[in-house]
């Protein structure tokens, strides 16, 4: 059974039916199949899912357009519907948890980066994680009960007598709305800015570090003008990251933020997001118009999501790449 | 090195050896393995240059080479375990007992034809599955315990674990390990046992541990063997091959290799010229 | 010294020290919310929470029994829709496939991980609810599982990966077939990182509560079988919270109590029993 030369391709390149049998004989190919088909069922669910939200908002779609983005109103009685108070609630909110949680996630990993001993970084990271563990809605839960009353008799009077020039600061205290919306969603994404920031933070190389500190730096400047730089795309990566998540939040959010549908300069005012009103008015919405309307905030929010994360994902990749080069 | 120690190994492959085969590499010898006109390519880059080398039957057989001449990537030809590579391919011919191997069922071939690696690499499993993990997947269902102890025994390692059968095989040193990574190997009984530098992990006691063990299992079994220690080469093997930049350039009984090679590349190799 | 250095000193110690605070502040908001919940909830928690059925409106007392069973219920089909989708997945993307596809499916994968549990409601409610034209077990539990899928995925690929080239290509060369080498050694060796990951994944879950909104929805009582609405610890947290009733807020602080105990107790049993913490995935 000897052959001259004959060149034998690698696996998966074959051509030869009887060779396709024998590996399906022998099980190979049935569990490459079956994967597979269990791997292809998240392009299928993932299809379907964008498929539903496309055709169960259809009713809202055709009759606003792309007006539905920048129409204020929102009226179930007259059925005109407009997502501007719920983009702008959820935007609002979200800008505001960023405003706290970023330097203060990014202290704190800057701290379990480069200063604390590795016993003391690590029990404090496993901590942090556990802190992303926690529910939305006990989040909620406690901001009711706590933030809330804290800010109506502390927060936002304080607030007020201090930055009451800035229109942001005017206006009654509730306790409820954008500022409370937001300060619950900053302790729910700080986790997440923490860890994904130590760990890149961690990864830049030593010599970057001691070519800094050889020059005379103080630990400071050789971690904020040396180290920080040369993880941001990292850092950014986990900020784009959190805020995706904080613009999904649903639970705490709702909870707190007062459940009206209108524009404040003020974030003492009470407003509306996007996952919120949903949540909210969903199994009340009569008529099948409200429930697409309802549908289409669905679908803008997936969409913001969704290149949101896209996004984070270039950002990591341009880090990689970078990172790799400089090997 | 100096060509004394050139002289010293020659002198060591005169020593310990049974019958010398004649001048004529492998001509008098049956042959289990032969290898004709192989070339073999990673992708577009070609790897292993028009490889012709006959594989006698119950003997030792190393290859030689300094690093990246293509000696683990020849063995690994021979159990076709280049195939997990992708970009792998092979143009050539190679035999088993005058069989195309290439032809053959790919595990079937690969119970014939075993392979002992650089470093040991036990399964996360206790030292009795560990051997008789070969033959649960070969279908063997009956006289495992029987089997197992064979096996270990013949890898001289019964003594040192038969209480401990149970026990995870991490627990042993790193050479029990490798011992037990051949035990595994030849619990199916292969014809031919392939060991990519079996002893560069191990220190001295354990790789002349070895070395005695290749030389007990060479009466059933033919070896093949990838070194880059050439001490190792002139101690154990009955025919050497120097491979250098993907090609053969030379293979004769090992004496002779060391003692009066032909080709200057290889008298440089052995002289400590490169390498 | 100079003026200047003196001022960068006292920078380096001002900044330093502020980093400290940051994550002091970020570590003890943990120990607040566990504190605030053991205070609160620590009182409510009693016999009757875990036996009893809600009261009606008025009446003060009762339990969340249904809820607890409901949302066991949940879970348990929710992670035998979302594991073994997940899972076998990963099997495929860590040991078969070759570019593009494993690309796609892993692009979407993440994809779906960081679709909004609402939304993923919404998609459940459009899919079942309105076909089925009633609320339902079965729907809330396809959308919790859904949400296990990405997680059980990436993990279950990631631990795989993780499995050494030297062990497989030590039980190829015995003559194990691809399948057979990870069915028994591959797998093998990573089962532990994967118990973690689904464990993980299952905690995630259990606390969510905008996906059960519109898909579970709640019952006042028992819930039967797999077609009818079922109460659940996070829905009865929030329906709880925000209502009026004294005695509600009473036992949602109970309940959070119960939900978050559980919740952290296997993120504890998973991360620190299974594996050692430093070398997990993140979700």
């Amino acid at each position: 059974m000897a052959s001259a030369s004959r060149a034998i391709r690698g696996p998966g390149l074959s051509g030869d039916p009887r060779a396709f049998l024998r590996r399906l004989q022998s099980g190979d190919e049935i569990a490459h199949l079956t994967t597979l088909l269990f791997g292809a069922s998240v392009l299928f669910i993932t299809g379907l899912l964008v498929y539903e939200l496309w055709v169960n908002s259809a009713l809202a779609r055709h009759k606003f357009g792309w007006a539905f983005l920048w129409t204020r109103v929102w009226d179930p009685i007259f059925e005109n519907f407009g997502a501007l108070p719920f983009l702008y609630g959820t935007l609002i909110t979200s800008a505001v948890a960023l405003i706290i949680a970023v330097p203060l996630g990014l202290g704190a990993a800057i701290f379990l980066a480069e200063l604390a001993p590795p016993w003391l970084s690590d029990s404090l990271t496993f901590v942090i994680d556990l802190l992303a563990a926690v529910p939305s809605v006990i989040y909620g839960l406690l901001a009711i009960f706590t933030i809330v009353p804290l800010l109506r008799e502390y927060g936002e009077p304080f607030l007020r007598r201090t930055l009451g020039f800035l229109p942001l600061f005017q206006g009654p205290a509730f306790g409820v709305g954008f500022l409370a919306a937001g300060l619950v969603l900053s302790i729910m994404i700080v986790p997440f800015i923490i860890s994904v920031s130590r760990e890149v933070l961690l990864a830049v190389p030593t010599d970057q570090r001691e070519a800094a500190l050889a020059l005379g730096a103080t630990r400071w400047e050789a971690t904020w003008k040396v180290v920080v730089p040369f993880a941001r795309a990292g850092i950014l990566a986990s900020i784009f990251l959190a805020l995706a998540r904080a613009l999904g939040e649903t639970m705490a959010v709702t909870m707190v933020i007062g459940n009206n549908p209108q524009i404040s300069a003020s974030l003492f005012a009470p407003g509306y997001s996007i996952a919120a009103v949903i949540a909210n008015e969903f199994t009340e919405a009569t008529g099948d118009l409200y429930l697409h309307a309802l549908i289409e905030l669905g679908l803008v929010l997936f969409l913001l999501t969704f290149v949101l994360n896209g996004l984070a994902r270039l950002l990591i990749l341009l880090t990689a790449e970078r990172g790799a080069a400089l090997e | 090195m100096h060509t004394s120690t050139a002289l010293g190994l020659a002198k060591k492959a005169l020593e310990n050896r049974g019958k010398q085969p004649s001048a004529d590499a492998t001509a008098a010898l049956s042959l289990r393995m032969k290898i004709s006109d192989l070339n073999f390519y990673y992708g577009a880059k070609q790897a292993l240059f028009g490889i012709d080398l006959g594989v006698a039957t119950n003997r030792i057989t190393s290859l030689i080479g300094p690093s990246g001449c293509g000696k683990s990537t020849l063995l690994r030809t021979l159990n076709r375990l280049h195939e997990t590579l992708r970009q792998a391919r092979l143009e050539g011919e190679i035999l088993l007992d005058g069989e195309d191997i290439l032809s053959l069922d790919v595990t079937d071939l690969r119970r014939r034809v075993g392979m002992v690696f650089q470093k040991p690499n036990p399964f996360p499993k206790s030292v009795f599955d560990n051997v008789a993990y070969g033959l649960r997947i070969n279908g063997c269902k009956g006289g495992l315990r029987e089997a197992v102890e064979r096996s270990l025994t013949r890898a001289a390692l019964w003594d040192e674990v038969k209480d401990q059968l149970h026990k995870s095989a991490y627990a042993l040193s790193g050479g029990q390990q490798q011992r037990l990574c051949i035990a595994r190997a030849l619990a199916v009984d292969p014809e031919v046992i392939l060991l990519d530098e079996p002893c560069s992990a191990l220190d001295p006691v354990n790789t002349a541990k070895i070395e005695e063990l290749l030389f007990q299992l060479k009466e059933n079994c033919t070896i093949v063997i990838v070194t880059h220690n050439m001490q190792q080469a002139a101690r154990v093997s009955d025919f050497t091959a120097f491979l250098l930049n993907g090609q053969l350039v030379e293979f004769k009984p090992t004496p002779q290799l060391f003692t009066t090679p032909a080709d200057p590349r290889t008298e440089a190799y052995i002289t400590g010229r490169f390498g | 010294m100079s003026l200047r250095r003196i001022w960068r000193k006292v920078v380096n110690g001002a900044m330093l020290s502020l980093t400290g605070v940051c994550a002091l502040i970020a570590v003890s908001v943990l120990f607040l919310i566990l504190g605030y919940l053991v205070w609160h909830g620590g009182r409510s928690v009693n016999w009757s929470f875990f036996t009893e059925l809600q009261k009606p409106v008025g009446e003060t007392g009762g339990g969340m029994a249904n809820a607890i069973v409901g949302s066991a219920k949940l879970l348990l089909l929710a992670s035998l829709i979302g594991v073994p989708i997940g899972f076998l997945g990963g099997v495929y993307l860590a040991e078969f496939g070759g570019r593009t596809f494993p690309f796609i499916v892993r692009y979407t994968t993440d994809l779906l991980n960081g679709v909004p549990s609402i939304v993923i409601g919404i998609f459940v409610y459009s899919l079942i609810v309105l076909r089925t034209r009633h609320f339902s077990t079965l729907a809330g539990s396809v959308a919790l599982g859904l949400m296990m899928i990405p997680i059980t995925l990436r993990s279950s690929e990631e631990f795989l990966r993780l499995v050494p080239r030297s062990l497989r290509e030590g039980a190829m060369a015995l003559g194990a077939s691809k399948w057979k080498t990870i069915l028994t050694v591959v797998i093998p060796a990573a089962y532990r990182g994967i118990l973690t990951a689904v464990l993980l994944a299952l905690a995630r879950v259990a606390g969510e509560t905008a996906p059960l909104l519109f898909t579970a929805f709640s019952n006042r009582f028992w819930s039967s079988g797999w077609n009818q609405p079922t109460a659940s610890l996070p829905v009865m947290i929030f329906t709880y919270a925000i209502a009026p009733y004294e005695d509600w807020h009473r036992q949602a602080w109970a309940a959070g109590l119960v939900l978050l105990a559980l919740v952290l107790a296997t993120n504890l049993v998973a991360r620190l029993v299974l594996m050692r913490p430093g070398s997990l995935p993140r979700s």
